[in-house]
């Protein structure tokens, strides 16, 4: 019962989408503001529904219903609760009725943040929202129902599967849903200023904490799945080029880009046209990404079905909102009017420079991840395009990104001292050199890569310190007024500062991959393996049973020198209800380093086939990658930034004033 | 500087920019494609040795040998034609006889591989697409059921 109230309130939800999208719409064409503040409500009713829907499944998952086809398919008794739960978006049909919870959610915080807002741009906003809403729901509706019913119903579940069982899971897909889908936000409010024809610095600032959110979402989700990979996947990689994953850093680059480009239209009134274009792009490569993953056209562990219908629908869906905003670009944005002009040596021209080479890169990886399926569709002939592509490209474009990064950040507005900036950085830049000379020495005719990103990791995180600490001490201060002015410094301006200081992390993490060890060896009992500076021996095999599997450990001790630094428990796991196995590896951070063990069955004399990693700094990637979503938060946290605090107050004037007009 | 100078200066840097992605783009995709074949074209399109390629088709049962060190040795079949396998490292973990693999790496000598990297399925209900393709190429793939030897 349970189950078809959640697929009536789906259904419901439909309606109240289609309601949203009509009649604000028709309302701000003819200037009704009772039909214009429809969508308002219409917006709060359709993520009520949603809410229900999603709530009737995550019931079905606990309680186990199996008389419910992707409950049935994707669960089992014996499954950990959060499994169970995370089990909702582990599958083809769950993760799209997430997908639009999470749009729903964002469309109503529109509705209850947006009353600053000019009414028309509202209801415009709200009803491109509502349209996005329609689209998915109906896919999920017609093509993907989620509360399908089996009959006879079975009496146990064909499981998760097993690779999905992990915290990592669990986590992954709702932040990079938060990311992916909130750029909609920001697409549907370009649409509607593109509808308008107007454009100005307070739609960025409405637009702006929408786009960190996602921006910092999707930093974190992006973070979490590279994370999740490196330890199930047994073989110590964090980023594969995958298709799936260039899927979500697509959106990344454009959304990056967008928020340098969005803080320049709020700032300084200019590259309006550009920004717009940027948020149409952003959104359009997360429905590309939902494309790829969700269609089918690849095979990966995303893709969890292979219904043609669902592929041919999702592309409608995408040419429809690809086609449709990009022509209503071409038509309305030779209207918006220009301004804010700027020096190309400033702030400004440091962010278009920046803008110019994210989009690159951009360009770069979607035609890397398109052109083999272009290919094999015209010829027939079967390629991959592999990593060092993408390395050679997307690579060296985003580290000519990274080291322009401190200039354009110690850049002053408008017009700027270029001289100036490299002499106040110029110690940066002379240790970032040293570095890298002397990493380029150490590892003597390894890859060029490591060295240069060390070097550039360390040249953005002093030089980003260097700029703070300009900002609030000069020679002759004492440090009480340092410390009043440190204090009286934007809280974007420090969101800023760290998330430059992450990237300056995560170049440092990466650069840990030309330092590190690999050792592919047989573990006897008592037999020290040499991986890098440390000694690994195999103490002892074991079992153990879980709630839903068996799995065979080996206990490790890792040795440098005579000094024992770790004991570790890798492990592989056979899981019963789906015939399979995964691999647990085995993992002990030293000095953001990491020894990493992953093991194969042991074999039947007692030895253990593992393969054994010495990663020097592998943690600072993605601690690298929290500190830019944390940045990102803390310029939300900005209180000139929060949804319309400076203008509340005359709406609430004019709202007064309104009756009487 | 004029309005127009200014716009001269970002046209120039955008077009370097975007000239310089599209010639390192180039240059990286002539050394950075991999074909993906089955054995049998492998066999029929008389691949040099030295070539780097995908390979796609069920380990035949039996063929499997497993060596010190974790030397493994197998043979990729697509029911016409075999290719021999050699690799080193830890099969992926749902790598059995008689499913469907895709195998990465240098052809050493005509029908003998130096594999790099081995892909299995993800989980009992996928298979590799490239390897269903080629086995419908050959005929041997029926739909809805495992294909075994």
């Amino acid at each position: 019962m349970i189950v078809e109230i959640g697929h009536f309130a789906l259904v419901l939800a439909l309606a109240a989408a289609l309601a949203q999208t009509v009649v604000p719409f028709w309302g701000a064409r003819v200037g009704d503001l009772g039909m214009m503040d429809v969508g308002r409500n219409a917006a709060l009713i359709q993520l009520a529904l949603i809410a229900i829907a999603f709530a009737a499944l995550v019931n079905a998952h606990l309680t186990s219903d199996f008389s419910v086809l992707n409950v049935a398919e994707n669960s089992n008794v014996a499954m950990p609760a959060i499994y169970k739960i995370s089990g909702v978006w582990g599958n083809h049909e769950g993760s799209m009725l997430l997908w639009v919870f999470i749009l729903a959610i964002f469309g109503a915080l529109v509705a209850l943040f947006g009353r600053a807002l000019p009414r028309k741009l509202r209801a415009d906003a709200l009803a491109v929202q509502g349209l996005i809403s329609v689209a998915f729901l109906a896919f999920i509706l017609l093509t993907s129902n989620p509360f399908e019913r089996l009959s006879p119903a079975p009496f146990e579940g064909r499981d998760l599967n097993p690779i999905l069982q992990d915290p990592g899971l669990a986590i992954h897909p709702p932040l990079l849903y938060l990311g992916y889908v909130g750029f909609s936000i920001v697409y549907s409010f370009a649409a509607a200023a593109l509808i308008e024809g107007r454009i100005d610095a307070a739609w960025a600032r409405f637009v702006r904490p929408f786009t960190l959110v996602a921006w910092s979402f999707l930093t974190l989700g992006i973070a979490a799945g590279s994370f999740w990979a490196y330890y199930t996947l047994g073989w110590g990689g964090f980023w594969f080029w995958d298709p799936v994953e260039n899927a979500s850093l697509m959106p990344w680059l454009a959304g990056t880009a967008f928020v340098h480009s969005v803080a320049v239209m709020e700032k300084r009134d200019a590259l309006k046209i550009w920004t717009i274009f940027l948020a149409i792009l952003a959104f359009s490569f997360s429905l590309l990404g939902t494309f790829l993953v969700r269609s089918g056209v690849l095979t990966s562990v995303h893709a969890f079905a292979n219904d043609p219908r669902r592929g041919v629908f999702i592309l409608a869906i995408l040419a429809m909102f690809i086609c449709g905003s990009f022509a209503l670009f071409a038509w309305r944005a030779p209207m918006l009017k220009q301004g804010g002009l700027f020096a190309p040596v400033s702030r400004e021209g440091a962010l278009v420079v920046n803008n110019l080479l994210l989009t690159t890169a951009c360009a770069t990886v979607l035609f890397g991840t398109l052109y083999p399926l272009a290919l094999e569709q015209l010829t027939g002939e079967k390629i991959t395009v592999g990593a060092p592509f993408f390395n050679l490209t997307c690579g060296a474009l985003l580290l000519t990104a990274c080291f322009a990064a401190p200039f354009g950040f110690s850049l002053a507005w408008k017009r700027g001292d270029l001289l100036g900036v490299v002499q106040r950085l110029a110690f940066a830049i002379i240790v970032g050199a040293v570095t890298a000379v002397v990493a380029v020495a150490w590892l003597s005719g390894g890859p060029i890569f490591a060295p240069l990103a060390m070097g550039l990791g360390v040249f953005v995180i002093i030089g980003t310190v260097i700029e703070v600490v300009m900002r609030s001490w000069r020679p002759g201060l004492t440090a009480g007024v340092a410390l009043k002015r440190t204090f009286g410094l934007p809280l974007s301006f420090f969101g800023a500062a760290l998330a430059h200081l992450g990237l300056g992390v995560t170049l440092l993490g990466l650069s840990g991959l030309g330092f590190g060890a690999e050792t592919i060896a047989t573990l006897h009992k008592g037999v020290p393996a040499i991986v890098g500076p440390y000694a690994v021996t195999l103490d002892s095999v074991g079992e153990r049973v879980g709630p839903n599997y068996k799995e065979s450990i080996a206990s490790v001790t890792v040795r440098s020198g005579d000094t024992v630094v770790a004991q570790i428990e890798p492990a592989r796991r056979q899981f019963a209800a789906r015939e399979m196995s995964t691999t647990q590896a085995g993992l002990k951070t030293l000095h953001f380093g990491q020894i990493y063990v992953s093991i194969a069955d042991p074999a039947a004399d007692g030895s253990v086939p593992a393969r054994l990693y010495w990663k020097p700094l592998v943690t600072l990637i993605w601690l690298g990658g929290a500190a830019m979503a944390l940045g990102g938060g803390l310029s939300l946290a900005d209180r000139r930034l929060r949804f319309g605090v400076a203008t509340r107050a005359k709406a609430g004037a004019s709202a007064l004033a309104q009756p009487a007009q | 500087m004029t309005r127009r100078g200014r716009r001269l200066a970002l046209i120039a840097a955008a077009l370097a920019v975007v000239g310089a992605a599209a010639g390192l783009s180039l240059y990286a995709l002539s050394d950075s494609i991999v074909f993906f074949y089955s054995p049998s074209e492998v066999a029929q399109k008389a691949v040099a040795p030295g070539a780097r390629l995908r390979i796609g088709g069920l380990v035949k049962t039996g063929s499997l040998v497993k060596s010190a060190d974790q030397n493994v040795a197998f043979v990729l079949t697509d029911g016409a034609h075999d290719l021999k396998v050699a690799y080193q490292g830890l099969l992926p973990d749902l790598f059995r006889e008689g499913q469907g693999v895709v195998a990465e790496g240098v052809l050493a000598a005509p029908g003998q591989m130096q594999a790099e990297t081995i892909l299995a399925k993800h989980d009992e209900r996928y298979m590799p697409r490239e390897v269903v393709d080629a086995l419908k190429k050959q005929g041997r793939w029926q739909e809805g059921t495992t294909a075994t030897q």
